[in-house]
C-alpha cells in the first residue's frame, strides 16, 4: 500500500493534525500498513500539491497543521480501492523447484519430502490460527491480515496435497520429464529413479 | 493432564487374504483431557476407521484400546455401551439429529438414554445450547435449522453432559469458512474446559485449530507438528 493511500484513508476518517496522522500511522503499521514513518509529511506536502488534501495555517510547520481530504482526494482513494493489486506473475515458486528436483533425484522419497514441507506450513497455520483464536474477535484489521496468511498457506498444503496425489498414481513409471527444470542435475532418469515405497496404491481400486 | 485415550499398536484389517486392506497400521496415539488432536491424510488414509477404532464403535483387529485408562476389550458390551453413551460424544459428518425432535431434545437424548430424568436433562440441553449461541434456536427441528445451526446441535449432543472424550469427522462438513470457523472456536472452548477432542480433516484451515496434527498415510502415523497444547512435553507418539 503507498503511503499517500494510508494517509488518504486516515484523513477520510476526518480531518487531523499532521502529528496525528504521524502517530496514527505509526501506530497501524505493521498491522496493516509496514511503511516508512519518516516519509509522512513530505508525502502530505505532495498530496497537497495535487490538491487532494488542504490544510488551512500554510504558516505552521507539517506536524502543527490541520488536513483534510479534498473531494479529489476522496475520488483518487475510490480509484485506488478498486484498481486491481500489482499483477505481475510470482517468481516460480521456490518450493515447486524443489519437488520437481526431489521427483527427478534418485533414492528420493518425493513424498517424504512432501510431508516436511507439509508439517512446516501446517504448524505456521497453527500459529496464525491459534493467535486468531486467542485474539478479541473485534479485532477486524488482525483478523484480515490472519485469513490473508491462513489461506495463502492453505493453498500451498492444498497443492502439496495434489502433487502427493499425482506420485501416488504414477508408481512404476520414470519420473516425467519436467519442463524448466532449473540446472537439470544431469542423472539419468529411468525407473531406479524413484524407489517404489511400501505405500504402493496397489489397493487403490479396492478402495471405496 | 492424564491420557483420556490411547491407542496402543492398533491395527485394523478389512477383508482376507488377497482382498484384505490394512486400514490402520501399528497406530499410537494418546490424548490427553484438554487436548484437541487433529488428524489429517488422504482419502482413503484410514481417519474415519481410527475414529470408529477409537469410540470403540468397532474392534481392532490388533492392538489397544484405553478410555480413561480402561481397556476397552476388557469390557462387557454393556460396559461399552455405557462408556459410549456417557464418556464418548461423536460428530459425525451426516449429524445424524432426529428429524421428530427438537433441537434441545436432540442434545438432551443422550442423558435422557443414560436414566437422567427428562427436565434435568432438557437443562442440561438447554446450557450447552446457551453456550453455542443457540438458546433461541432450541425449539426448533432439525429441517428448521440451518446448516450451520444443525452443525452446532450436533456438536452440543456430542459435548452435553461429562463427556470425557470427543470424536469428530470432519465436523465441519460443507459449511462456509465463518460457520466452519465458528466450529471449530466451539471445539477449541470444549477441549479448553477438559474435554480430549480427536477431529479427522483433510482441510488443512481446520487441523490448524487442533493443538498438535497428526498425519495419517497409508494406515500409518507417519508424522505430527510439535504440540501447542497444555502439556507439549508429553507429545511423543512418533519416534523422530
Ligand atoms: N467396513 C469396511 N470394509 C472394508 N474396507 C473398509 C471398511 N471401512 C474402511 N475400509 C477401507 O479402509 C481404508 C481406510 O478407510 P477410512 O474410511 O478409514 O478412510 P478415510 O481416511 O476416512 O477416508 P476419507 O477421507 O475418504 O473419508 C480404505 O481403503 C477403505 O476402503
Ligand atoms: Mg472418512
Amino acid at each position: 500500500m503507498s503511503i499517500r493511500h494510508a494517509l488518504l484513508a486516515l484523513l477520510a476518517e476526518g480531518s487531523k493534525y499532521g502529528l496525528q496522522l504521524r502517530q496514527e500511522f505509526e501506530a497501524r503499521t505493521g498491522e496493516v500498513w509496514p511503511l516508512n514513518v519518516g516519509q509522512v509529511y513530505t508525502t502530505l506536502q505532495r498530496l497537497e500539491r495535487e490538491g487532494h488534501v488542504e490544510s488551512d495555517e500554510t504558516e505552521r510547520d507539517g506536524a502543527q497543521r490541520r488536513y483534510r481530504i479534498t473531494v479529489g482526494g476522496e475520488r483518487e482513494l475510490d480509484r485506488w480501492l478498486r484498481t486491481p493489486p500489482g499483477a505481475t506473475p510470482p517468481p516460480r515458486d521456490e518450493l515447486v523447484i524443489k519437488v520437481q528436483v526431489a521427483v527427478r533425484l534418485p533414492g528420493v522419497d518425493v513424498r517424504e519430502i512432501l510431508q516436511v514441507h507439509r508439517r512446516r506450513l501446517v504448524e505456521e497455520m497453527q500459529r496464525y490460527t491459534h493467535l486468531k483464536a486467542e485474539a478479541d474477535p473485534d479485532d477486524i484489521a488482525l483478523g484480515l491480515v490472519v485469513d490473508a496468511e491462513l489461506f495463502r498457506l492453505e493453498a500451498v498444503v492444498r497443492w502439496l496435497d495434489a502433487a502427493d496425489a499425482r506420485l501416488r498414481r504414477l508408481p512404476a513409471t520414470p519420473p516425467v520429464a519436467v519442463e524448466a527444470a532449473p540446472s537439470d542435475p544431469a542423472r539419468p532418469s529411468g525407473p531406479a529413479d524413484r524407489e517404489p515405497t511400501e505405500s504402493t496404491p496397489a489397493r487403490e481400486g479396492a478402495r471405496r | 493432564m492424564s491420557a483420556v485415550l490411547s491407542l496402543r499398536q492398533v491395527s485394523k484389517v478389512y477383508g482376507a487374504g488377497n482382498a484384505a486392506v490394512h486400514a490402520l497400521r501399528q497406530v499410537d496415539l494418546t490424548v490427553d483431557g484438554g487436548e484437541l488432536v487433529a488428524v489429517m491424510g488422504p482419502s482413503g488414509s484410514g481417519k474415519s476407521t481410527l475414529l470408529t477404532i477409537a469410540g470403540s464403535l468397532e474392534e481392532p483387529t490388533d492392538g489397544e484400546v484405553l478410555v480413561c485408562g480402561d481397556d476397552v476389550s476388557t469390557m462387557s458390551t454393556d460396559a461399552q455401551a455405557r462408556m459410549r453413551r456417557r464418556a464418548i460424544g461423536f460428530v459425525f459428518q451426516d449429524l445424524n439429529l432426529l428429524a421428530g425432535l427438537s433441537a434441545v431434545e436432540n442434545v438432551a437424548l443422550p442423558l435422557e438414554l443414560d436414566g437422567v430424568g427428562a427436565r434435568a436433562a432438557r437443562a442440561a440441553g438447554m446450557r450447552v445450547l446457551e453456550e453455542l449461541g443457540l438458546a433461541e434456536r432450541a425449539a426448533a427441528f432439525p429441517d428448521d435449522l440451518s446448516g450451520g445451526e444443525r452443525q452446532r446441535v450436533a456438536i452440543a449432543r456430542a459435548v452435553v453432559g461429562d463427556r470425557r472424550l470427543l470424536l469428530a469427522d470432519e465436523p465441519t462438513g460443507a459449511l462456509d469458512s465463518a460457520n466452519g470457523e465458528a466450529v471449530m472456536r466451539m471445539l477449541r472452548a470444549a477441549c479448553k474446559r477438559g474435554i480430549a477432542g480427536v477431529m479427522v480433516t483433510h482441510d488443512a484451515q481446520l487441523a490448524s485449530w487442533a493443538d498438535r496434527v497428526v498425519f495419517l498415510r497409508d494406515g500409518r502415523i507417519v508424522d505430527q507438528t510439535a504440540s501447542t497444547g497444555p502439556d507439549a512435553m508429553l507429545a511423543g507418539d512418533v519416534a523422530p
